[in-house]
């Protein structure tokens, strides 16, 4: 209990209670957080492993390694697991679900049980997905079109989709939990622009979250009425129309891209300041350009939709609204590179990947544009182009942003360093790994390679660049798994952890590391902006060597 | 200079060449962009790193700074905009005069109808300079028909047409792809698009299987099903008469107007219901599974041929064609 006598060790969230139903049990945000981490982790290496198993395919032109149906099972469960078993949880439910509370200096999460049900929904989730990759898996990629999905495939269609429909609700519940939270527990003094833009950003991912998912849950069932009971509603053999479903399909996935980027452009404007000893430029804008790609990225799905089969007007509109979305992503890249104008910067582990980020996140924000172009996707829609652009958004970016995160509050969660050498080893290799894999693609696509295909014999010009990506993505698998080996390893051998080690700003280093279970002694009171980096001393001892 | 390391396809059409040029375009304006920025990055970072005794500038921002890297890159951005519509707009409106093609799209192969009446499979020859309109449907799930080489790309849907035009440039043999994921072998549903000089397709079009043209197949199929019967020419008939209703405004019964194209020619043979021409009652009965795709190719292509006004004297604005006698209203 709180209350309990005083022992050697000072208590927090992890040595508060121990057992398996004290974790099991939990309603402290921090301990749901880390269930998360473990779980979506599990996930991680089992979509990885899905990933290995395809470029180890596409290493020569022959479809030789897998079968064709293996093939398909393997792309759609990849991206299927990846997007919304890793990536939509990632940030939000672990670094989010540890932060957000800490942040804004509250006890917990304005639910808390309810966010405990969060998780238990994507553990459910989690066991529905496995078992339908155990009794067969799904071939419908990860994008469900219909009328293959409704009435061609013979794979576990149901299955997945309720898997999905399930995690949806995961999802809802976290970004309803963080709206309540950020609306009614900020502490005394926290105003919404002394907010951290990690705030911001949550804040947003938390609206599209909210306003999104919903349709993404109708759009599963109604896939699995019509699988089920035959109901005509996509398949026009039945009278439906397989243009609704792809409209209703994006209207959820494309903001869900933004789910998945706007949490790491949050840790990266945690990062960049902190280590460049600057507040943040243009504090307003960013927080502003968050909510502006929460409400443009609901406008332009139908960029998905190009050469689907919809008018020339439409097509016009949502290209133009396109680029507008590529506004307020502009700002912010432009905003964490004047944040380092005229700072005192070091280049610490966490930096590393914010840097990482900022680069690809400007490559795959660059080819965007391209896609959102009339005149070339038409050309590059369905090609690897296509692959390496968002695999630039959502691996060079939302994973980039999430390791980068991992590493900036290790200190916080664990109470523990990890080794600052191996960390920034990690993050070259990661880097390398990723250029290696994915830029050969933007290549391949434009040559016009089709994705999805699990032979290519007919034409083996494209397996040079190929084998360029395989290779890649064997230095870019290393690269991840260093760091789980030295987090792990850090928990029991790593130094421990100062209050404070980088001396950022934020309320979440005045408390002790690790946090008590109810965060504060006493309830902060913030008469300060966020990134007061003005009056915080630098670290002591300098992390650079 | 690029042969052993080609960083596009072979431009093989009118479209091709219009859009390199924007994608050249837009590969200089990003390297640009990322050359600047990873530059920026990286001068600060070497010149702001950390140093004893120096501290660091707080600057709050700038307004100013905002709206400049706000307003140039969008209107950049609608400089983009402008130019891939303009290229897609070209791209989506094929010729009146092109000649068509009927593809139909099915789990794992291509199969084609030219209006001479050769039919092809995973292959479709054509001359060099010929404005070429593909009248694309699908048996079963999504397709998508893509010539890297020609730069276009549609896809295929089951249960209505879509439609595609290129004119070749280059003689040669292309990729054609499906690249819309469509089962297990995806990534067979491979064929060829085979450009040819007028003289060599001419000598090709002789050489291949005679086939009736497809439009005649049609007739032929007009007859046999029985449609001749009511569709008749002669004011008895119980439905209207076909000629020259293609490419027409038709009145419909409920009020409505539709142009009487492709997609309206192929709902009222499948479910004739569905928009019933004014001045006549819904007894057409419905051919829903009754007819296969290719028959259905010919039968449009047919109604399409009936009194069709000459090619390029078409009016922009289609006339309205008044029901025959019109009934009690």
């Amino acid at each position: 209990m709180a209350t309990a006598a005083i022992t050697q060790e000072r208590q927090n969230y992890l040595n508060q209670s121990y057992g398996i139903k004290s974790w099991l049990l939990t309603t402290d945000h921090k301990r749901i957080a880390l269930l998360y981490l473990a779980s979506i982790t599990f996930f991680f290496f089992i979509g990885g492993f899905f990933a290995l198993l395809i470029r180890l395919e596409l290493l020569t032109p022959a479809g030789d390694l897998v079968l064709a149906d293996t093939y398909n099972k393997l792309f759609s469960m990849h991206g299927q697991v990846m997007i919304f078993f890793f990536l939509i949880p990632s940030i939000p439910a672990v670094l989010g679900n540890f932060l957000v509370p800490l942040m804004i200096g509250a006890k917990d999460l304005a639910f808390p049980r309810i966010n405990l049900l969060s998780w238990y929904l994507y553990i459910i989730a989690g066991l529905m997905y496995i078992h339908c990759m155990l009794t067969g898996g799904v071939d419908t990629g990860w994008t469900f079109y219909t009328p293959f999905s409704t009435a061609f495939s013979n794979t576990k269609v149901v299955e997945a989709g309720l898997a999905i429909f399930v995690a949806g609700f995961s999802s809802i519940l976290t970004g309803l939990n963080f709206v309540v939270t950020i609306h009614r527990m900020r502490a005394p003094g926290m105003t919404w622009t002394r907010l951290p833009l990690f705030i911001w950003a949550h804040y947003a991912t938390s609206i599209i979250q909210l306003l999104g998912t919903p349709v993404l849950a109708v759009t599963l069932v109604l896939v699995v009425l019509e699988r089920a009971f035959h109901l005509g509603i996509f398949d026009p053999s039945r009278g439906g129309d397989p243009l609704l479903f792809q409209h209703l399909f994006w209207f959820y996935s494309h903001p869900a891209v933004y789910i998945m980027i706007l949490p790491a452009m949050g840790v990266v404007t945690e990062i960049v300041p902190c280590f460049s000893r600057k507040r943040v430029f243009g504090y307003s804008f960013v927080a502003m350009s968050s909510i502006a790609i929460a409400v443009l990225g609901f406008l332009v799905w139908a960029h998905h939709m190009f050469v689907a089969g919809i008018s020339l007007y439409s097509a016009m509109v949502f290209s133009m609204l396109s680029y507008l979305v590529a506004v307020p992503s502009a700002i912010k890249v432009f905003n964490w590179t004047a944040t380092m104008y005229k700072g005192s910067i070091t280049f610490s582990t966490p930096m590393l990947y914010a840097f990482g980020f900022i680069g690809l996140f400007t490559m795959g924000g660059l080819t965007g544009l391209f896609l959102a172009c009339l005149g070339i996707d038409p050309h590059v829609h369905d090609t690897y182009f296509v692959i390496a652009h968002f695999h630039y958004i959502m691996v060079g970016g939302a994973v980039m942003g999430y390791l980068g995160g991992m590493h900036f509050w290790w200190p916080k969660i664990s109470g523990r360093l990890y080794p600052e050498g191996w960390g920034r080893l990690a993050a070259l290799i990661v880097f390398v790994g990723f250029n290696l894999t994915f830029f050969p693609q933007f290549i391949l696509g434009y040559l016009g390679m089709p994705r999805r295909y699990w032979d290519y014999s007919h034409s083996p010009e494209f397996q040079v660049l190929n084998v360029l990506s395989t290779a890649g993505a064997s230095v870019l698998g290393v690269g991840y798994v260093l760091p789980m080996v030295y987090f792990l390893w850090s928990m029991r051998y790593g130094k421990l952890a100062p209050d404070n080690p980088w001396n950022a700003a934020g309320l979440e280093w005045q408390t002790t590391s690790p946090p008590p279970t109810f965060n504060f002694e006493e309830t902060p009171v913030v008469n300060f902006e966020a990134y007061d980096y003005e009056h915080i001393p630098e670290p002591e001892v300098a992390v650079e060597r | 200079m690029f042969e052993s390391f080609p960083l596009w396809p072979a431009r093989a059409s009118t479209t091709a060449a219009q859009v390199d040029a924007l994608y050249i375009f837009l590969v200089c304006l990003s390297t640009v962009m990322s050359v600047a920025i990873f530059t920026l990055i990286l001068v600060f970072a070497a010149k702001y790193r950390r140093r004893e005794g120096v501290k660091a500038e707080q600057i709050e921002g700038s307004n100013k700074l905002e709206i400049t890297w706000s307003v140039f890159p969008l209107l950049i951005f609608m400089v983009i905009f402008f130019w891939g519509m303009i290229i897609y707009f070209h791209e989506r409106t094929p010729p009146h005069d092109a000649t068509e093609v009927y593809v139909v799209a099915k789990q794992w192969m291509w199969k084609l109808q030219h209006e001479e009446g050769q039919r092809e499979i995973n292959q479709l020859h054509v001359p060099v300079g010929r404005d070429v309109k593909l009248i694309m449907t699908s048996q079963d799930v999504i397709h998508s028909f893509f010539v890297p080489a020609f730069r276009i790309k549609q896809d295929v849907l089951p249960g209505r047409y879509t439609t595609l035009w290129f004119r070749a440039t280059q003689p040669g043999t292309y990729h054609l792809f499906c690249s819309q994921y469509c089962g297990t072998l995806h990534s067979e549903m491979v064929g060829q698009i085979v450009v040819m000089e007028p003289a060599q397709y001419q000598a090709w079009l002789a050489g291949g299987t005679p086939g009736a043209p497809l439009a005649e197949t049609g007739a032929t199929l007009f007859q046999q099903l029985g449609c001749s019967t009511c569709h008749r020419s002669d004011t008895q008939g119980r439905g209207p008469d076909l000629a020259g209703v293609f490419g027409r405004k038709v009145l419909l019964e409920d009020g409505r107007t539709v142009i009487a194209d492709d997609d309206y020619i192929r709902e009222s043979i499948l479910a004739p219901s569905a928009k019933v021409v004014a001045g006549f009652k819904p007894i057409m009965p419905v051919f829903q599974g009754l007819v296969s795709e290719e028959q259905l190719n010919a039968l449009v292509a047919y109604v399409k041929s009936l009194g069709q006004p000459e090619k390029g004297e078409r009016p922009g604005i289609p006339a309205t064609v008044q029901p025959p006698q019109p009934k009690v209203q």
